[in-house]
């Protein structure tokens, strides 16, 4: 009977926001947009020729070392003047070229002069090329093969493995943080974009006075559990349909992406990810060569699939029942939404904190006490656990973890569920916290 | 049909409601009044088991007041409302479903009252869309479709044009001859004496006057008439057997209000007056409930 109430509710909610056009908008809209903005990337990656605009370099070489050794590339070209310094200086003025290259006899006092400031990325193509050129000159001059120096400088590369019990893993240090992440931030914007929607549906309930006509036929509790799941229902659906059609999408637009690069899809991808992290700490992960790129491949197929799925889910469905029972109890504080800021702060801090603590600490350090406290308590484990789990977790601490949350759930709910059956009855009431306080205190 | 035994509800050291006692009959009307603040919606609620009492014990036909009771009540409460982007239908048939119906009971009774109330053709309109007195109907259809034992309207007539109020009010006479119970929240007393068989006047959280209509009236009368006649005025008489309070004149129409002097009868002033004027109108002024609430109300503060 309850039960049937329930679902009744839960139904509702589900439905009410399952029709409406903007959850078909935001369905939709997601998955295009990201896979139009991968799509995009990978285009321009591997297309930087057709956009970027070709610098023209007027070289001046007195050493005579560098003459038909300067290969063009992509964004600079190099012609070489037979005039002398002054001269070529004078006939650049008036030239289309946009950068003069003067290279004194002696190598010292380089100058590159331009009609603009030269871009950082021309000045260091310009000044890798002769470098290269003056060290095999000079390693020339010196009768040192270049072959051997080259071979000496070959760097060497470092395999990342992990032994567990069902043997050596390929594991990359770099995919692990990056997956890490990505949940981190999806359980993140999950929780309070879906909390902050309990939470809009509680004070529309309370401003439209329906509440009391609801609740006179169900109990305010099974009303916000009602609320709770159908809102959460919401949010897996989108989940499954963003996966779904995201998947969809690039399967169908991935080969014709593809195809128009006239490139293999992997290569194009393995140069997107190099150029779209230049110099930050993930340009470690960026794959240099096929044989790493493989790596990263086994290493996210050791990833245990079922393992971190069932994870995620636990993790991510206990985290938004405790963090939406909060929501709710603010929604039911206060007479409209513009009041809701003194409480939604205090309530979302833990989540900013240790999403910002992800990044810095956690995935720095998995194992410190920091990381490990963050993931036991029950406000911040579903993100702290999530970053983690990644790197491996001992049993008794995922089990712990769990087991807190767990409770963290319960008590929660039934806190909230006691604000909350007093809080939908309050209208023009300023809730402060020694409010709160007393509404959980009343009886009945 | 239910008996309320020394409610007792404290809000922050405040008490809503201080060991009140009623009892409401089955199939009649009774009228809970009190001013503004008096508790009322707070004993509603109750009832309603939206709040738990400190203290005190309701039954219904001798059984504890329980979940059970509850898809036996249909609740109005004052501040009305709707899930706004909701279509009425829909919403409606979700209501009655949360009193226990099934789905397809629902939507029958549902499509009954909608023609019922000249509303049928707003089934799919949403209630942001609708105006104020169709939102009403509305939610009067989702107070009564679930057939409860016990109605329980919270100053129902507000927000309805004089057709309507009326609309609603022989609605709620018919349910009430079909043997519903209903408990009426109100101030407007006309209302009152119109509708209910007995009432409750409760202030201050207490309960000071209750009974049947007709008694309450007849207890507040105090012997005073209204003599309405031509002829020399009576104001100069000696030995009356009444005492006047006041007396006007008009185009030779005297109206007078008396009070009976002590050991007489109405017969004993008419005996009097009889030879003396030509009488046109005499009757008993009987306080009117409005009256009776200002008073009892003034006297409670």
């Amino acid at each position: 009977m309850i039960m049937n109430k329930i679902l009744l509710i839960i139904q509702r909610e589900y439905l009410s926001r399952v029709k409406k056009k903007s959850f078909l908008v935001l369905t939709l809209l997601v998955p295009v947009l990201f896979v139009g903005m991968i799509g995009l990337v990978g285009y321009l990656a591997v297309n930087q020729d057709a956009m970027s605009d070709k610098k023209s370099v007027l070289v001046v070489d007195e050493s005579g070392w560098f003459a038909g050794k300067m290969t063009n590339s992509s964004s600079v070209s190099f012609t070489f003047s037979t005039d002398d310094y002054s001269a070529a200086r004078d006939k650049f003025k008036t030239s289309d070229d946009d950068y003069l290259l003067h290279i004194p006899a002696p190598l010292s006092g380089l100058q590159l002069l331009g009609k603009k400031k030269a871009s950082a990325l021309t000045s260091q193509v310009i000044s890798e090329k002769i470098n290269a050129i003056a060290q095999q000159h000079r390693l020339a001059d010196a009768h040192i093969d270049s072959a051997v120096v080259a071979n000496a400088q070959k760097s060497l590369h470092l395999e990342e493995k992990q032994i567990t019990e069902s043997g050596e893993k390929d594991t990359h240090a770099a995919v692990t943080l990056i997956l890490g992440i990505l949940f981190a931030m999806i359980i993140y914007m999950c929780l309070l974009i879906y909390g902050v929607q309990v939470m809009r549906g509680v004070i529309e309930e309370k401003v439209s006075r329906i509440i009391e006509v609801v609740i006179s036929s169900v109990k305010p509790f099974e009303l916000m559990m009602g609320k709770i799941i159908g809102v959460g229902l919401v949010g897996l659906t989108q989940f499954v349909l963003w996966i779904a059609l995201s998947v969809g999408l690039s399967f169908v637009g991935g080969p014709i992406l593809a195809k128009k690069l006239g490139g293999n899809p992997q290569k194009a991808q393995t140069e997107q990810v190099v150029k779209m992290h230049p110099n930050s700490a993930q340009a470690a992960a960026a794959p240099k060569d096929d044989n790493e790129m493989a790596e990263v491949m086994r290493s996210l197929g050791n990833v245990n699939l079922v393992y971190t799925l069932g994870c995620f889910l636990f993790y991510f469905l206990m985290g938004y029942f405790l963090y939406s029972a909060l929501f709710a109890a603010v929604g039911s504080a206060v007479d409209n939404e513009t009041e809701t800021q003194q409480f939604v702060f205090p309530v979302t801090f833990p989540l900013i904190f240790t999403f910002m603590m992800a990044q810095s600490v956690i995935a720095v350090n998995p194992d410190s006490t920091l990381s490990v406290w963050l993931s036991m308590i029950p406000f911040t484990s579903p993100i702290a656990m999530m970053i983690r789990l990644q790197f491996g977790v001992p049993t008794w601490q995922l089990v712990t973890s769990m087991a807190l949350l767990v409770a963290g759930f319960v008590v929660t709910v039934w806190a909230a569920g006691r604000i909350y059956r007093v809080g939908i009855l309050m209208y023009g009431k300023k809730a402060s916290y020694k409010e709160l306080v007393k509404w959980f205190l009343y009886k009945g | 049909m239910i008996s309320i035994r020394n409610i007792v509800k404290q809000y922050d050291g405040k008490r809503a409601l201080d060991d009140v006692s009623m009892d409401i009959e089955k199939g009649k009307v009774f009228g809970l009044l009190g001013p503004n603040g008096a508790g009322k919606t707070s004993l509603i609620r109750i009832i309603n088991q939206i709040t738990a009492p400190d203290s005190g014990e309701i039954t219904v036909d001798g059984q504890k007041l329980s979940q059970v009771h509850i898809e036996k009540i249909g609740y109005l409460p004052e501040e009305r409302g709707l899930y706004k982007k909701m279509e009425i239908g829909e919403q409606v048939i979700y209501l009655a479903r949360l009193k226990g119906l099934s789905q397809t009971e629902a939507k029958e009774r549902a499509i009954y009252w909608f023609k019922k109330l000249e509303i049928q053709g707003w089934w799919n309109k949403k209630i942001e869309e609708l105006s104020k007195g169709m939102q009403q109907k509305a939610q009067f259809v989702a107070t009564v479709i679930h057939n409860p034992d016990l109605l329980i309207l919270d100053e129902p007539f507000s927000g309805f044009d004089p057709v309507n109020a009326e609309l609603i009010k022989n609605e709620i006479l018919e349910l009430n001859a079909k043997g519903v119970t209903v408990i009426f929240s109100t101030h407007r007393m006309e209302s009152v004496e119109e509708l209910c068989d007995s009432i409750v006047l409760i202030n201050k959280s207490k309960k000071i006057l209750d009974g049947k209509v007709k008694d309450i009236r007849s207890r507040y009368r105090n012997q005073t008439y209204l003599l309405e006649y031509e002829g020399i005025s009576l104001q100069n008489s000696l030995n009356a057997p009444f005492e006047i309070l006041s007396e006007t004149e008009m185009d030779g129409l005297h109206k007078m209000k008396f009070h009976l002097g002590r050991d007489h009868q109405v017969n004993d002033v008419l005996e009097y007056i009889l030879p003396k004027v030509a009488i046109c109108k005499l009757e008993e002024i009987v306080p009117s409930m409005n009256e009776i609430f200002i008073e009892t109300v003034n006297k409670a503060n």
